[in-house]
């Protein structure tokens, strides 16, 4: 889009407004235009945030990364990768750690889609 | 382990038991002793903190008792070799001057990696941000901000693409301070802007957590407009943006810093136009703080004239305010920066916040005439960006419709906006909402988490706590990649550790750079590739021009060129003179109470220089007179007649003669005349003759006929235990 500086017309309602005035509007307006990018992080997640939670619970990178890949495929990511290999660890009964290896080294995927239910693979 | 200051970095010893290496503590640290008033040798400092236990003072100290003031607000110096092994020892050498905010950049390209990287290998334009080289670097701060006496904050990245897992390893590591900005992932590395701003939430709410200080990226508006002085509007839109959303996110107000770059810079009438805008941010901002970046949008490759902006740059900085003082080193325009460019910028920040001390308290900002006209004009403008950006539909629509980086001063526009696709840019398709049974088992986490009610409302008790808990579960990855990691790199340069080979260098161990200045009196283009031949000719590799300036389209060129020497150097093969052993102040004092010394001394020849000869006399520098030597001192231009005519009639033991000026070798001359004239006269046997100047050394002067001589750095202790030796050999000798 081109067009001419027209900032004399468009000022009209601002112009009187005092200095404090104007910054709060400023603020207000701020934040307005974050709210849907806070609610959209409040109920979304992606892979860097489950891989984020998956180092949380001990993991390497390398780790992390074919967890995260595997949950995507299988249609879980709205489940949590952290999740996923908690719940894997309690129904097999070994430790969060063990659980977490096993499905990077693509064991127990099975095991995953009994807990969340088959079809769950999109 | 503690350094010692007469020992280089052991490298080796830093990489030792690295897995078991913890960071001392978490979270950003300003300086102690801001805003008190603070007597330092002869001033009153009124912008100082507390002082170093270690450091080098500024050239220009020397005329003041080498005092080192240090500036209140944090001095940043960023370090992009490549290599975090070198980079190391430059932190420590910026350390010794006065930087405590250190800003590794990163590799090239990093940002779009989808996951963390590991190891050690040797990145473009900055390192790979990988564990082991933040742990290791962590570990080398450690050390170094016990060595100078205050703690040094860690900085680097957390953009791109794996922004939260880089959150992560940053807060575990012991990171102080990050750039974090997902409009800067949307901008200008093309990242899908949905994606950008979910992770961003994740990675913010780690950072709060570990109290890492954020600087936003809106100064890249500014780099990347055509016309920078036009984005202002915008850049205060950017800047609110970020603000707002980290605010909501959990990062603390005193954690948030905005980037923040004046504008414009010369021949443009910048301040004029950069006053206005900084006031103006600095008043809607007024609870964050202001990282004072510098302008390098105009920067080309004369380092005279970025030290020159940087300067002005803080002129605004100490006019309006500044929490971080950024220093961009003067040579960014030409190479990645050099080792004594960092230092340069950050001498150049020293010198002019010392400089600028208290100013404030003196030249007012009036605001009554066109400056609180122009900083409305600005915040009107900005307020009206926002407006437009939420009638046509918010953020993501303002992005997608080119509203920002249009080199238009809004609300012209100009059409030529970087736009970007909501569905589009990397790492789109790649969201995914949340069911109601989503759990993240983690100790700090945004937005919505189902918690299973068994764990009684601590999602982390589902794996008996996370790393942020107990920081023994985090995994250290050593190396992946055999033949691009450090072991290989140290035992290729095997040969220049901790061994008498030296080789100069500008960035990387022994990689000979070296740097050499001419003027050729040839046109530009020609002078550039007389000036390659040159050096050639001196035996350089690789040789390239890095700067040039027309003096006179056919008079001459000034042409900077860098090359590579192919030689060492074995230090042991040097013949170093040793350094003449000083009496002790008590023995000096004996020796001139039993026997009394008259001195008769002066600048000789047509040379206005007196600083260093009166601090070599006054009793006030701790000068000859301190000993109880008495001196007749005849000023400066003295003719070197009147200065023997002197000695013989005051019956003085030494003739004490400065020479600064150099040119067409007049110091050597004076100093042969002076020894010509006595030898006529027939006082050479019962003088002492000493000379001192900045380019005089003892080697020199003996040459030239003198008993000795003294160059930069001598003090009256130097001069009076020669004085007293000298006199003890010649009567020895008799």
């Amino acid at each position: 889009m081109k067009r001419a500086d027209d900032f004399e017309k468009r000022r009209q309602h601002l112009k009187d407004l005092t200095d404090a005035e104007l910054k709060a509007r400023f603020w207000e307006l701020a934040d307005k235009i974050v709210a849907p990018m806070l609610e959209l992080g409040r109920t979304h997640t992606t892979p860097a945030v489950e891989r984020s939670v998956l180092l949380r619970m001990g993991f390497s990178s390398l780790e992390v990364k074919p967890i995260v890949e595997g949950v995507i495929q299988r249609g879980l990511m709205g489940k949590g990768a952290g999740n996923v290999v908690w719940r894997l660890s309690k129904k097999l009964g070994v430790s969060v750690r063990e659980a977490g290896v096993a499905l990077a080294e693509g064991k127990h995927w099975d095991a995953v889609e009994e807990i969340f239910g088959k079809g769950c693979a999109s | 382990m503690k350094l010692d200051p007469r020992k280089r970095l052991d490298i080796k010893e830093i990489l030792k038991d690295l897995d078991k290496y913890r960071p001392k503590r978490r979270g950003w640290t300003w300086r102690k002793g801001r805003g008190e008033k603070r007597v330092i040798g002869d001033f009153e400092y009124h912008e100082t903190a507390e002082g170093l236990a270690n450091s080098v003072p500024l050239p220009g100290s020397r005329g003041f008792g080498y005092i080192d003031p240090q500036t209140d607000c944090v001095l940043t110096t960023e370090i992009a070799s490549g290599r975090f092994e070198d980079d190391i020892r430059r932190m420590r050498m910026a350390a010794w001057h006065g930087a405590d905010h250190i800003m590794v950049i990163r590799t090239a390209g990093q940002s779009h990696i989808d996951s963390l990287l590991e190891g050690t290998t040797q990145g473009i334009g900055g390192i790979a941000v990988t564990r082991k080289q933040v742990r290791a670097s962590r570990k080398a701060l450690d050390m170094i901000e016990e060595e100078v006496g205050r703690p040094i904050n860690f900085h680097s990245y957390i953009s791109g693409v794996a922004g939260p897992d880089i959150a992560v390893m940053f807060a575990e590591e012991g990171v102080n301070g990050a750039h974090q900005d997902p409009q800067y992932n949307i901008l200008y590395r093309n990242v899908n802007m949905v994606r950008s701003f979910v992770d961003a939430c994740e990675a913010k709410k780690v950072m709060a957590w570990a109290e890492i200080l954020q600087i936003d990226g809106a100064h890249n508006a500014n780099a990347t407009a055509m016309k920078a002085w036009k984005v202002c509007p915008e850049l205060m839109v950017q800047h609110a943006i970020n603000c707002a959303f980290s605010k909501k996110v959990g990062i603390k107000p005193e954690n948030i810093a905005l980037s923040t770059v004046p504008p414009t810079a010369p021949p443009a009438p910048c301040m004029r136009l950069d006053i206005p805008y900084a006031v103006a941010l600095r008043d809607f901002f007024s609870e964050f703080k202001m990282r004072a970046q510098q302008n390098t949008k105009y920067m080309e490759s004369d380092m005279r004239e970025a030290t020159v902006t940087h300067t002005l740059n803080m002129v605004i900085s100490r006019l309006t305010s500044a929490d971080i003082q950024s220093t961009i080193t003067p040579d960014e325009g030409r190479n990645v920066p050099w080792h004594y460019n960092n230092i340069a910028a950050l001498c150049t920040a020293r010198h002019a916040l010392n400089g600028l001390d208290g100013i404030r308290e003196m030249v007012r900002l009036d605001m009554d005439g066109p400056l609180g006209k122009d900083v409305r004009e600005i915040q009107e403008r900005a307020v009206l960006f926002m407006e437009e950006m939420l009638e046509v539909g918010g953020y993501f629509k303002a992005v997608e419709q080119g509203f920002f980086i249009d080199s238009g001063l809004y609300p012209e526009r100009n059409g030529d906006g970087i736009p970007r696709d909501p569905q589009g840019g990397i790492g789109a398709a790649m969201l995914f909402e949340r069911d109601p049974d989503y759990f993240a088992p983690v100790s700090v986490h945004y937005g919505y988490n189902n918690v299973p009610a068994e764990l009684n409302g601590r999602p982390s008790a589902a794996v008996g706590g996370d790393t942020f808990e107990d920081p023994s579960k985090i995994i250290l990855i050593d190396e992946l990649d055999e033949v691009d990691n450090v072991n290989v790199r140290l035992a290729e340069l095997d040969r220049y550790y901790e061994t008498s080979l030296v080789k100069p260098e500008v960035e990387w161990r022994a990689d000979g750079v070296v740097a050499v200045n001419l003027f050729l009196p040839l046109d530009e283009r020609t002078a550039e590739f007389a000036a390659i031949r040159c050096g050639e000719k001196m035996g350089l590799d690789d040789v390239t021009v890095v700067h040039k300036q027309v003096m006179h389209p056919s008079e001459g060129t000034y042409v900077e060129i860098k090359g590579r020497v192919n030689f060492d150097i074995d230090v042991n093969e040097l013949v170093i003179p040793e350094k003449i052993p000083v009496l002790s102040e008590a023995e000096i004092r004996a020796d001139i109470a039993e026997r009394p010394l008259m001195v008769v001394a002066a600048t000789v020849g047509e040379d206005e220089h007196s600083v260093g000869l009166k601090e070599t006399l006054d009793i006030k520098h701790g000068g000859i007179e301190t000993f109880g030597i008495k001196y007749l001192y005849l000023g400066t231009s003295c003719p070197v007649e009147k200065l023997v005519d002197a000695a013989i009639e005051t019956n003085a033991g030494a003739i004490l003669a400065s020479t600064i000026i150099t040119h067409d070798d007049v110091h050597m001359k004076n100093m042969k005349k002076l020894h010509d004239l006595c030898v006529e006269k027939g006082v050479r046997d019962r003088l002492i003759l000493v000379c001192g100047g900045t380019q005089i050394t003892h080697e020199i002067a003996r040459e030239a006929g003198m008993d000795g001589g003294f160059g930069r750095g001598t003090k009256g202790i130097d001069v009076a235990s020669f004085l007293v030796k000298r006199r003890r050999e010649l009567e020895g000798a008799k």
